[in-house]
């Protein structure tokens, strides 16, 4: 079962990768994006840990609620709402238990995801994180180690494609040959998860 | 004003600059006297280019007069924030509007509109018309 630690865990971690990543994010923005998608999450995820520890919420939907708000009201680029909305629209779904199952979560997950190609309009293929998320969705009902793998994977397999969402739709086919900052980023944030269940296990053994 | 309540007007942009010129131009071509409520929210707390979330808030509760709140954006994350806090439901007054609208003609057709005492639906449906007017 994963409680509010472990939530809370997951997000610390992923604030911890994405300021040591925070670097080849933005590179990865310069080509096709505005060069801000590093410094803008890094921004909002240090906020994110930064309220999870003031307030301290007790369920996992109340810790993943109150950090999707934090990173709406942070991050200053299309991530914060797209991101915000992730963990918010997941956290909801999630409602006041205490403790969920991975099963839970995963359906959760799932709606979160929806609810983030509804706000942007992306679909898998457009070279947006909805590339990296949507595989990491479906291979969560497995483990997290299978999700990290299948969200590396679909954030790799946008180097080839056109964007078709975001300010790199602008440039057509220039887009080709750049991997998609979001879907990387995306990556980074499910990888967080095999993280925070590592140290689940090891601090119950 | 019908009833003395004007619909208020937020204009939403990556930049600060460009927020608060197109709020000056829609208000100067509106003519004076007109009692229109119109805040710009544009660029970052910092003064950098992109949205700002708390911005819009505070932007939308100082034009709240309570006819509801018009909010008419540039592209991309200002469209994406700005939908995100309406989801929220508790972020921006009730009855606030995310407006389809160009930018620069929509918000002059909004607050030209507002300032004749219209209400929320018809200062939108005016907003979204101004796509309609071509160039060439």
């Amino acid at each position: 079962m994963l409680d509010a630690d472990f939530f809370r865990r997951w997000l610390t971690a992923t604030a911890a990768s994405v300021e040591r990543e925070a670097e080849r994010l933005t590179a990865l923005d310069s080509p096709i994006g505005d060069a801000d998608h590093g410094s803008n999450l890094r921004r909002g995820f240090a906020a994110v840990t930064a309220v999870l520890e003031k307030e301290a919420p007790d369920t996992p939907g109340a810790v993943l609620v109150l950090a999707g708000r934090q990173l709406i009201s942070t991050v200053g680029g299309a991530s914060g709402p797209l991101y915000g909305t992730l963990l918010r629209r997941t956290g909801k779904a999630l409602g006041e238990a205490a403790e969920v199952s991975e099963a839970r979560f995963a359906e959760a997950l799932r709606a979160g995801v929806d609810a983030v190609m509804t706000l942007g309009g992306a679909a898998p293929g457009d070279k947006t994180m909805i590339d990296s998320l949507v595989p990491a969705v479906d291979a969560l009902t497995e483990s997290f180690v299978a999700a990290r793998a299948a969200a590396e994977e679909g954030a790799l397999a946008t180097v080839p494609l056109q964007a078709r969402k975001g300010r790199a739709s602008y440039l057509g086919e220039r887009s080709i040959g750049h991997q998609d900052p979001g879907a990387t980023s995306a990556a980074l944030l499910i990888a967080a998860l095999a993280t925070a269940a590592e140290a689940s296990e090891a601090a119950d053994a | 004003m019908p009833d003395g309540k004007p619909v208020g007007i937020v204009l939403v942009s990556h930049s600060a600059a460009v927020a608060a010129s197109v709020a000056e131009l829609a208000k100067g071509l509106a003519g004076a006297g007109a009692a229109v409520p119109v805040a710009p929210a544009g660029g970052t707390e910092d003064g950098g280019l992109g949205t700002s979330a708390e911005l819009i808030s505070a932007a939308a509760a100082s034009v709240d007069r309570g006819a509801g709140v018009a909010v008419l954006t540039d592209l991309g994350s200002a469209v994406l924030t700005v939908k995100a806090l309406l989801a929220e439901g508790d972020e921006l007054p009730p009855d606030t509007r995310l407006v389809d609208a160009p930018f620069v003609e929509g918000a002059v057709a909004a607050v030209v509109t507002a300032s004749t005492g219209a209400d929320l639906a018809a200062v939108a449906a005016a907003a979204s018309e101004a796509y309609l007017y071509r160039k060439e």
